[in-house]
């Protein structure tokens, strides 16, 4: 049953060959690459993550899941699975952390899954018993992409469970932090709470009030009148003092600390409405605002809770990143086996092994191996650091060579990694929180408010009495409340928040949409780091001067080799096979020769050749110009006098040089601080158009420039980065941003994460923040045209409980419709 | 008229009566995933509800991978 079909409109990287039929993986319906087709079997799959998920299925009688994803996904992916073995889920360290135990011998836990993208997957995930006996109940959530599993332990290991789910294609990761998931979930809980409670005082108090006004207009009796009076102020008085204190709370807070809030007026109005208002129902005199104040409540509460909603979303997706970084080590027995434990479970003295390509749990000492680290998340250096026994590694690096095993000399909060995390925290608590564009209007708001206030109270004293006075004094006060201010930043910015995460950003606080928006008003500045975020991160032949017979020979002794620099080769050779090299001898620090079809080949330092063949006076100088440029130049030379010379370094990304010159042209002063050497640093500005460039920059140096651009009077300080480096600066910034495969610590600390590689999208943000700000501003001007006619009618003295009563609702379903205002991104892609 | 001495009290005990309902539903988690359970409604009755039948089907050993120690003893 392969399906066939011709890719043409199917498969834009495939275009070029859109004659020829493409073979379809049965599982996920994504072309399968050439070399993986098997013409012999009767199913073909793109990954062997996607061979057992469909064996899996068919063996537990799961085949609806096609039908379901057929019907209802957009876009398949291949599965996830990542075919670990899960012991470490039943170590007793986590299991104490992580799983709760159930009256009746049941365990219950929860496990983050990637791959998670559609109701197919939701279908899946909840038969997890049939295909897992000892699984009483899977409950899977789309939006936070995981799944609560109750199991039977004494029937199946927790380790058995996600082995599962990982065959089913979602690769599990438990949910560190259960305590703090909790008391999230326990405040949301009370949000939402408190707006529905809103919601039903204010249609209660609505129903009163059409009464009264009904009365009002033809007749009521005099009793009745009160009696609806008391009844509505026993409901407003409800609503103010109990889903209505956020805002008295919100007011006292920031006059404690001297901020601007919109709160303020907010409070102010309900404060003064609330009281006058029981005054007058109490004297039976005078109007009652309450059905005003319950429904500005509400509308408030609600506005605040969409946005609330919104960016805990974007918060619950980078946790889930957050635990895709391991939390699990290879702890080495004294028998000289190997077992995974959580990293909670790692002591001082104990021995690790690092695979190749895995990353170092802890600090330590290497007891065995020589290989080579990459220090990159942790110091910016791009090249990577030759180590060998007796050499201090550090948590957070990444082994590029051989396996090591590593004694522990630190774990915990004595790691390097865990002391620049603590930076990070200091920082994140001397940062000033961003005052946002409606907190700074409230503040004149405020002024302008009980100004006008006076003068209204003065002019009706004087006119007629204090009673009067005081009557339009609040009619103003409650009328002018900044509910359409109140109401429309946070729809805009919840709806800005969602149409970012589409395009690949994840935002954790919106005030980083304002931010972004207008750089040249606010003397912006924005600080990139080097290595990870304009470059790719990777070492690279960057420049060939060598023809390509010679690569691959030069390829064929290499593959032999963990240098890292032999990777980069063996990858600029391309995908042709290599002819077969033997009588390799390897030069540490310096080369490597050996023959290949009959030729001895050296591949080296330039020095490495020097001693063996020489260099002709065109090989000088292009190794001269490599080292200018900051690469590392590596030269092949064979027996038959020919040469040929490699440039080796970190090549930009793709989108680096074209998103550098939009963020200019949005007005942007671009500085970029790396970890990496200052030749390197000062020669990738120059190369991508940044003026401002330094190098061999610390953790605590990255953070020392924020502190000094802001000295400077640069007041939106913006720091992109992807390391453990960077984070302590990121903190401190006022908007920090994480680049695609960034290191957790940097997660952390990032306001904004992007989903996608390559820094095309902070520019992107800086047009959605414009778009989102003008929305804004338009709202505030349909508010204070609403404001002026109401606070207008109330001086004149014209207002009623009636007028303010539909005004308000008027302004704010505006402001909320202006809101959706759509957006086109206008950018340089 | 009278009556409404007595209605406008019971339709708020009512009123009261649903936000009670509403802040217990909201406390025992009901409204902490608004996504899912609308996915889970497209769903087929087909089989049975996850939970009531646990044996049958297992993962067939051949997709294990055979380079694995058994699961640790707890």
């Amino acid at each position: 049953m392969t399906r066939a079909i011709s890719t043409s409109g199917v498969d834009p990287m495939n275009q070029g060959a859109s004659a020829k039929e493409e073979v379809l993986c049965d599982h996920c319906d994504l072309p399968v690459p050439a070399g993986l087709i098997d013409p012999d079997a009767e199913h073909q799959f793109c990954c062997g993550g996607c061979e057992s998920v469909y064996n899996v299925l068919h063996g537990a009688g799961l085949e609806g899941y096609y039908g379901i994803r057929d019907a209802v996904a957009k876009d398949n992916q291949p599965a996830a699975s990542s075919n670990q073995n899960y012991e470490e889920l039943d170590d007793p360290a986590f299991q104490s952390a992580c799983v709760t135990n159930l009256p009746g011998g049941e365990c219950e836990t929860e496990l983050l899954l990637e791959g998670v993208h559609c109701a197919a997957c939701v279908w899946l995930i909840e038969r997890l018993p049939r295909v897992c006996p000892g699984v009483i109940e899977s409950r899977a959530n789309i939006r936070t992409r995981s799944a609560v599993v109750r199991y039977a332990p004494d029937r199946v290991p927790l380790s058995r469970v996600a082995q599962a789910l990982d065959k089913l294609g979602y690769a599990a990761h438990p949910a560190r932090g259960a305590g703090a998931r909790e008391a999230r979930r326990r405040e949301d809980r009370k949000f939402l709470i408190r707006v529905g409670v809103a919601g039903a005082i204010a249609g209660n108090v609505m129903l009163l009030a059409i009464a009264l006004y009904g009365g009002a207009l033809s007749g009521i009796d005099e009793f009745w009148e009160h009696t609806l009076r008391y009844y509505s102020m026993g409901l407003g008085l409800l609503s103010l003092v109990w889903p209505g204190r956020v805002f008295f709370r919100g007011a006292i807070a920031a006059l404690r600390t001297r901020t601007a809030h919109l709160d303020i007026p907010v409070a102010l109005a309900l404060a003064v409405g609330g009281i006058w208002g029981s005054y007058n129902t109490l004297t039976q005199s005078g109007e009652i605002y309450f059905d005003s104040l319950s429904v500005l409540v509400f509308f408030l509460l609600v506005g605040r809770w969409v946005q609330h909603r919104q960016q805990r979303g974007a918060a619950d997706q980078v946790e889930l990143m957050l635990t895709l970084t391991p939390t699990s080590a290879e702890r080495l027995l004294d028998d000289g086996t190997t077992k995974r434990v959580p990293i909670e479970a790692i002591e001082v003295g104990m021995r690790v092994r690092v695979e190749a390509g895995g990353s170092i749990p802890c600090d330590g000492i290497i007891q065995q191996g020589t290989t080579q680290v990459d220090n990159a998340l942790l110091t910016g250096e791009s090249r990577p650091v030759a180590c060998a026994v007796g050499d201090e590694v550090i948590a957070g690096a990444t082994n590029l060579g051989s396996p090591i095993i590593v004694t522990v000399s630190a774990v915990g909060d004595s790691t390097r990694a865990a002391k620049l995390m603590a930076l990070v925290a200091s920082a994140t608590a001397d940062k000033a929180p961003i005052v946002q564009f409606a907190d700074r209007i409230a503040a004149r708001f405020v002024i302008a408010v009980i100004l006008l206030a006076t003068l209204t109270l003065t002019l009706w004293t004087i006119r007629a009495d204090l009673r009067t006075g005081i009557e339009f004094a609040t009619a103003l006060l409650i009328v002018t409340c900044p509910c359409a201010l109140g109401l429309s930043t946070p729809m805009a910015m919840s709806i800005a928040l969602g149409r970012a995460a589409k395009q690949g950003v994840l935002i954790k606080s919106a005030a980083a949409i304002e931010a972004m928006s207008n750089p040249t008003r606010m003397n912006a500045v924005m600080v990139l780091d080097k290595t990870g975020t304009l470059t790719q991160g990777k070492t690279r032949v960057v420049r060939s001067e060598c023809d390509q017979d010679l690569l691959i020979c030069a390829a064929a002794i290499e593959s032999g080799s963990n240098h890292p620099l032999a990777r980069a080769i063996i990858d600029a050779s391309g995908d042709g096979p290599t002819p077969p090299a033997e009588d390799i001898t390897q030069t540490p620090g310096a080369g490597i020769e050996g023959l290949v079809e009959g030729r001895r080949v050296r591949v080296g330092s330039p020095d490495f050749i020097r001693g063996s063949v020489g260099l002709d006076r065109s090989i000088e100088s292009a190794v001269d110009s490599l080292l200018t440029d900051g690469l590392t130049p590596v030269v092949i030379a064979d027996d038959q006098g020919r040469t040929g010379v490699l440039g080796i370094g970190d090549p930009l990304r793709d989108d680096t040089i074209a998103a550098i010159s939009a963020l200019h042209a949005r007005g942007w002063d671009l500085h970029l601080c790396s970890g990496d050497h200052p030749e390197i640093a000062t020669q990738i500005a120059s190369q991508v158009g940044i003026e401002h460039a330094m190098g061999g920059a610390s953790p605590e140096r990255k953070a020392e420039l924020i502190r000094s651009l802001r000295d400077q009077g640069h007041r939106r300080i913006v720091m992109v980065g992807d390391g453990i480096n960077d984070a302590a600066a990121m903190a401190l910034a006022d908007v920090g941003i994480a680049v695609h495969g960034g290191a957790e610590a940097a997660l952390q600390a990032a306001d904004v994460y992007l989903t996608t590689p390559g820094v095309m999208p902070i520019e992107t943000l800086c047009d959605l923040g414009a778009h989102t700000m003008k929305t804004i501003r338009i709202g505030l001007v349909v508010s204070l045209c609403y404001n002026t006619v109401a606070a207008s009618l109330a001086i004149a003295g014209l207002i009623s409980a009636l007028i303010a009563a539909v005004i308000m609702p008027m302004s704010s379903l505006s402001v909320v419709a202006l809101a959706t205002r759509p957006w086109k991104h206008k950018g340089a892609r | 008229m009278s009556v409404i001495l007595i209605m406008i009290p019971g339709a708020m005990a009512l009123a009261a009566l649903g936000v009670w309902a509403f802040i217990n539903a909201a406390k025992k988690g009901q409204f902490d995933d608004l996504d899912t359970p609308a996915i889970r409604a497209v769903f087929d009755d087909d089989d049975e509800r996850p939970g009531q039948r646990e044996s049958g089907h297992t993962i067939p050993n051949e997709t294990a991978p055979q380079d694995q120690p058994p699961p640790a003893a707890r």
